[in-house]
């Protein structure tokens, strides 16, 4: 008997993505967490346990925009799962169509937006649906629909709606693209077998090809719950800091954005700022455990 | 060894700095300013220069947005220039508490400022002033003089001049009325209420009352100003809740509006924008004959680094920038930033001029929620923003909107509970 070998290749290997990883995730992370703990007295930093997060929760006047920017994120979380997902399975669904003519055109065209930075497109959709300028309102005119244009970014009612639906358009490639190559791994034996059953057209799709890509279209579930609850950069863009009108728009990130560094007379504070993220670290964790132990532990998965 | 040689060359360098800094000192300026850097580099350094041997004046801006930052840290390191660029209330309140603005009260040229001036940069009881009063902006409204002569308009003192003259516009159609949106919020408080509401509080008489806690934000003279800004609504172009602060002055410049509530700043930009006429009319006053009042606010100081190597110099510079001869340079180079110092500069331009003159026949103040009442949460000036926004759409009533300022401000300033 002899003891074991350490195999040095694997610490070495493993050693820069862990120090990376450790130096500009995990360490600020933790630190981040460690900032809520305090708050500043008379230009001093003093540990005061977990009362920023009591304040957060409880205080009315935190809580009350802490449970705005909440339930605006669930509703910008609900449109992507009902808007951007179907839609993209729907397009993956007709891209791997075997007759469908310029199917590498439409992937790239309908990927690129995806590419594009946040600056661009919030700044080019502003452009559009402005009712000043903009072409929204006089393709509406063409058609004979002007009446149904509104101003909808500056409205309370639509203007959540409207910029989730911006993002929606942005990133509806990501589930395609998943999706699209979820579909194209299937093999044919087990379609043909299907259709031998006498399953083709679209009982193929919701009887065979449906429960194949399910475990995809769960990995696309959290992807887009955690980039919803992490998003900051289009409501910053097209709104601004205040996520207005009326903190119609506010996130999480905005939200968070406003407290941590300050924004116009309203000067920064660290500490409760990272109160509001360690809360949105908490929540995604939540959702990605519940995701993970909850419902893919349990779904059923097939040997292709 | 080595490392013997190596104290030796760093001290000679040390010596041979100093030895270069007794003849010539060189002050370097912090600044948020970057849109001024030539007329710093053409105009106001060399001015200073010639007068002045043996210093030499280098000025360096950082981004506006980033300034702010940027400077705190450059002053935690010890890295940060001489002179500081002060922004007017608590950013430059917290530097002076954290030790590293110097009070500047015993300099002479402080007297050339009055009170109000020097309000942006003093202590809460007024008894250190750490910047020298740099420029101010002064709010009011700015017209296409070319559509009001057309349409027959005279130009309005009164709030029902005002009005009058807003439907006569409205009825002919040709242009939109009054060229303000509510996307970014601010303008609507900046130019909308803090515009035209010292005329109802009375400028500095309401605002100290605020501060000291003998009138309320539900009291009438601070909603009043809300049930006027409610009935600019009907006024505002198509779609404005979607209009941005850049489509309200597009709309202007290209003369498709014919009224825009502005602040003084905007005049070099709509001068090189505009091809028609313009003029400018103070804040409309509520009845005929009633004393005015503009808000004149304080916008840029100018202080010393607590931590430089040059004292006397930097006191030499500020002493320089609170004279008349300074007041009179910037002034022109940047029309709408009007010097703060008692004496008056004369100005070329003639829409800064107008601007200008209002000093003389009104009551000047500053924006209601910049002193002190920002501070706290929830913060007064951007619950201003959304309250201005809310009186504009009508989605709360002025009452509400007093109400709902007023319970926040309570929430944390003692004066007010």
């Amino acid at each position: 008997m002899s003891v074991p070998r350490i195999r040095w290749h694997i610490i070495v290997f493993l050693a820069p993505a862990t120090l990376v990883y450790t130096a500009v995730m995990i360490f600020p992370l933790f630190n981040t967490l460690r900032l809520a703990l305090y708050s500043e007295v008379a230009q001093a930093r003093v540990f005061v346990g977990l009362e920023n997060f009591r304040t957060l929760f409880f205080d009315p006047i935190w809580s009350e925009q802490f449970w705005n920017a909440l339930g605006n994120n669930f509703w910008f979380f609900l449109i992507h799962m009902l808007v951007q997902n179907p839609i993209g399975i729907a397009l993956a669904a007709i891209l791997s169509h075997p007759r469908l003519r310029f199917a590498a055109l439409y992937r790239s065209a309908i990927f690129i937006p995806t590419i594009l930075s946040f600056v661009i497109v919030g700044f080019a959709w502003k452009l559009i649906l402005s009712p000043i300028w903009g072409i929204a309102p006089s393709m509406l005119d063409a058609v004979g629909l002007k009446f149904l244009f509104a101003p909808w970014l500056g409205k309370e009612e639509y203007a959540l709606t409207t910029l989730a639906l911006i993002s929606v358009w942005q990133f509806v490639g990501i589930p395609m693209m998943l999706i699209y190559a979820a579909l194209l791994s299937i093999p044919d034996e087990i379609l043909e077998a299907g259709e031998i059953d006498g399953i083709t057209g679209m009982s193929a799709f919701w009887k065979v090809k449906l429960p194949l890509i399910l475990p995809s279209i769960g990995i696309i579930s959290i992807l887009t719950f955690v980039g919803n609850f992490n998003a900051f950069d289009l409501i910053y863009v097209a709104q601004g800091a205040l996520a207005g009108p009326d903190f119609s728009t506010d996130i999480l990130g905005t939200f968070m954005y406003r407290t941590f560094f300050g924004f116009q007379l309203q000067l920064g504070n660290p500490h409760m700022g990272s109160a509001i993220a360690g809360a949105m670290f908490a929540i995604i964790l939540v959702g990605v455990c519940i995701y993970l132990f909850g419902i893919q532990t349990r779904m059923r998965r097939y040997q292709l | 060894m080595t490392r013997n040689s190596l104290k030796l060359a760093l001290a000679a360098m040390g010596l041979v700095a100093a030895g270069a800094q007794a003849q010539d000192v060189t002050l370097t300026i912090e600044s948020w300013r970057n849109d001024d850097l030539a007329l710093w580099q053409q105009e106001i350094i060399p001015a200073f220069e010639a007068e002045h041997f043996g210093i030499k004046v280098v000025f360096s801006p950082s981004a506006p947005t980033e300034y702010n930052a940027a400077l705190n840290s450059k002053l935690d390191a010890g890295s940060a220039g001489d002179i500081i660029t002060c922004r007017p209330f608590d950013a430059s309140l917290a530097l002076f508490e954290a030790g590293h603005l110097t009070d500047l009260d015993d300099m002479e040229a402080m007297n050339n400022f009055s009170d109000v001036a020097k309000s942006a940069w003093q202590t809460d009881d007024g008894s250190a002033t750490f910047c020298v009063p740099m420029a101010s902006v002064i709010h009011g409204f700015i017209y296409n003089a070319d559509a009001f002569a057309e349409l027959g308009i005279e130009v309005p003192t009164t709030e029902a001049e005002f009005f009058a003259a807003l439907d006569t516009i409205k009825e002919d159609g040709s242009y939109i009325p009054m060229a303000m949106g509510t996307n970014d919020q601010w303008e609507a408080a900046t130019m909308g209420y803090n515009n035209i509401g010292p005329n109802y509080w009375k400028g500095e008489e309401g605002r100290r009352a605020l501060i000291a806690g003998e009138q309320k934000l539900t009291d009438d003279p601070w909603v009043a100003p809300y049930e006027t800004l409610a009935r600019w609504g009907d006024y505002l172009g198509d779609g404005y809740e979607a209009q941005t602060y850049p489509d309200s002055q597009n709309l202007f410049t290209l003369g498709r509006a014919a009224i825009y509530p502005a602040g003084s700043w905007e005049i070099a930009g709509f001068n090189a924008q505009a091809d028609f006429a313009m003029g400018a009319f103070k804040p409309p006053v509520r009845n005929a004959g009633d004393t005015c009042y503009i808000s004149d606010h304080t916008d840029i100081g100018i202080g010393m680094n607590a931590a430089t190597v040059n004292p006397e110099a930097a006191k030499t510079f500020l002493a320089w920038v609170g004279s008349p001869e300074f007041a009179s340079i910037f002034g022109n180079a940047l029309p709408g930033f009007f010097p703060l110092s008692k004496t008056p500069v004369e100005l070329s331009d003639p829409l800064a001029k107008e601007f200008v003159s209002w000093r003389g026949e009104c009551e000047s103040t500053i924006r209601s929620t910049y002193q002190i009442l920002s501070r706290g949460t929830p913060n007064l000036e951007n619950d201003t923003w959304g309250a201005s926004v809310a009186a504009i759409k009508g989605t709360s009533s002025p009452a509400e909107l007093g109400q709902r300022l007023q319970d926040g401000l309570a929430s944390w300033y003692a004066p007010q509970q």
